[in-house]
């Protein structure tokens, strides 16, 4: 039951309850598209939390909670914040669970989403922590991945560019080992997969490979995930100099992509994806923006109102 | 090498085999810092038929308890405890690794939310025993080094 649960990171929720949130998004749909309206939420308030900068993850929630009726408290960086005064994150979620009933946060350093759902007596989603977690993210994809290929352990799923800070390819990897999935990471070596999450994986059994290949890999795969690589993720600019463009995906490069395939990528994107591919029937990651949508709305309306 | 001998302790415990030159970091590990004016006897490099050196620590008077020592065992897994009454050991057994490290050891992440003014202690899990790895419970990162980061 998802009822009153925290979201912290993606290995909280069973396949049981990924496949209910899966399913429930799919409900949700019409009303993300406002085709159909519902009042399920209404009286309820969600306070959105964003200590860092967001468009997507935080406009999604907002409209989630607002589609589905109910209403939403907002801070954005910390500025006009009692953080700036020096309060701690345990006291300010301490402080926003009397106002509303549920928090989505997102929080520079890792673990912050954790350390508030020990705080916070409502519960917590986290929205993103520092390079760790963005568990909706990887629910986002996970139910783009689902609307296209029903099994997901058959799939071969190349996830690309940024692997060292790009926190939406860790909680991915993870759940689509679970689900059987096969993946190749193919990164510059400074920006590869981290040790704790390969180590997670291959505690799984899962086949995984890592390579700096991308054209290499692009014929046996069926999910091509592309990611940016982050400038505010390098402590080091001229570390990010050297990687940066490193992999661009362009549509020469896809000329012996499988005739399925996906290109997925969680946006902002800058030039890794070029433009020449968005009218393709490979390019999802539009689709997989508004997917925010109807994901957000199922996990807000199952959190709070259980399994309806 | 001649053999370092320390006077026997009448009531109290006894933690040997100690890695050598870990016997003060040892005691910084149990809180023991002089103002308890405990009587302590410490030897720190001494012949050991097992090991070739070892450090050793003997405190009197006082019971040392399972859950104190066993946060040795980051520092010094072959440690043993003897516990002492009236010049007689009445037990003696192995440090062992705690599952949990709570407090003791911070988050190798410079980056994680229990490296800031949190008021919540570090919190490790052991998620492997051979080799013997920790997690950060709120952040996930592995840790690579746990001795380095005792607190």
């Amino acid at each position: 039951m998802l009822k009153g649960k925290d979201i912290v990171a993606i290995n909280d929720l069973s396949q049981d309850e990924i496949e209910r949130i899966l399913n429930k998004a799919r409900e949700m749909v019409p009303i993300a598209r406002a085709e159909k309206k519902s009042r399920l939420l209404e009286g309820r308030i969600l306070a959105s939390f964003f200590f860092e900068p967001s468009t997507r993850t935080r406009l999604s929630f907002e409209t989630a909670m607002q589609r589905l009726g109910g209403s939403v408290i907002t801070v954005t960086g910390q500025e006009g914040t009692s953080i700036i005064k020096g309060e701690t994150l345990a006291d300010t979620v301490r402080m926003a669970e009397c106002f509303s009933d549920i928090i989505v946060l997102r929080h520079p350093r890792e673990g912050a989403a954790r350390l508030a759902a020990g705080f916070s007596n409502i519960p917590v989603i986290n929205g993103g922590d520092g390079a760790g977690q963005h568990p909706t993210q990887t629910l986002l994809d996970l139910f783009t991945i689902k609307e296209e290929f029903n099994d997901i352990s058959k799939l071969h799923v190349t996830i690309a560019g940024d692997l060292k800070y790009g926190r939406t390819t860790h909680s991915l990897s993870v759940a689509l080992s679970r689900m059987g999935a096969s993946l190749s990471f193919v990164a510059p070596p400074t920006i590869q997969m981290p040790d704790h999450i390969l180590d997670e994986i291959s505690g799984m059994g899962a086949d995984h490979e890592l390579s700096s290949d991308l054209m290499g890999c692009i014929p046996k795969t069926d999910v091509l995930y592309m990611t940016r690589i982050q400038k505010e993720r390098f402590p080091d600019f001229e570390e990010y100099i050297k990687v940066a463009g490193a992999f661009r995906l362009d549509l020469d490069m896809l000329e012996n992509a499988k005739k399925g395939m996906i290109v997925m990528h969680p946006l902002p994107r800058v030039d890794e994806v070029h433009p020449d591919i968005d009218p393709t029937e490979h390019a999802r990651y539009f689709q997989q923006a508004f997917n925010g949508v109807p994901v957000r709305m199922a996990l807000l309306s199952l959190i709070l109102e259980g399994d309806i | 090498m001649k053999e370092v001998r320390i006077a026997p302790i009448k009531n109290g415990t006894v933690i040997d085999h100690i890695k050598p030159g870990k016997a003060l970091k040892v005691l910084d590990l149990l809180g023991i810092d002089g103002e308890e004016r405990m009587a302590l006897s410490l030897a720190m490099y001494a012949h050991s038929k097992k090991a070739g050196s070892k450090d050793l620590v003997k405190i009197e008077e006082k019971e040392l308890k399972v859950d104190e020592v066993n946060r040795l065992a980051i520092l010094t897994p072959n440690a043993s405890i003897s516990i002492i009454r009236d010049f007689q050991v009445v037990r003696k057994f192995n440090v062992a690794p705690p599952e949990v490290l709570e407090g003791i050891v911070k988050c190798e992440n410079i980056n994680c939310i229990t490296n800031q003014n949190e008021p919540v202690p570090s919190r490790l899990i052991m998620t492997r025993k051979d080799p013997r790895t920790y997690k950060c419970h709120y952040c996930g990162r592995l840790q690579s080094d746990i001795e380095k980061n005792i607190i």
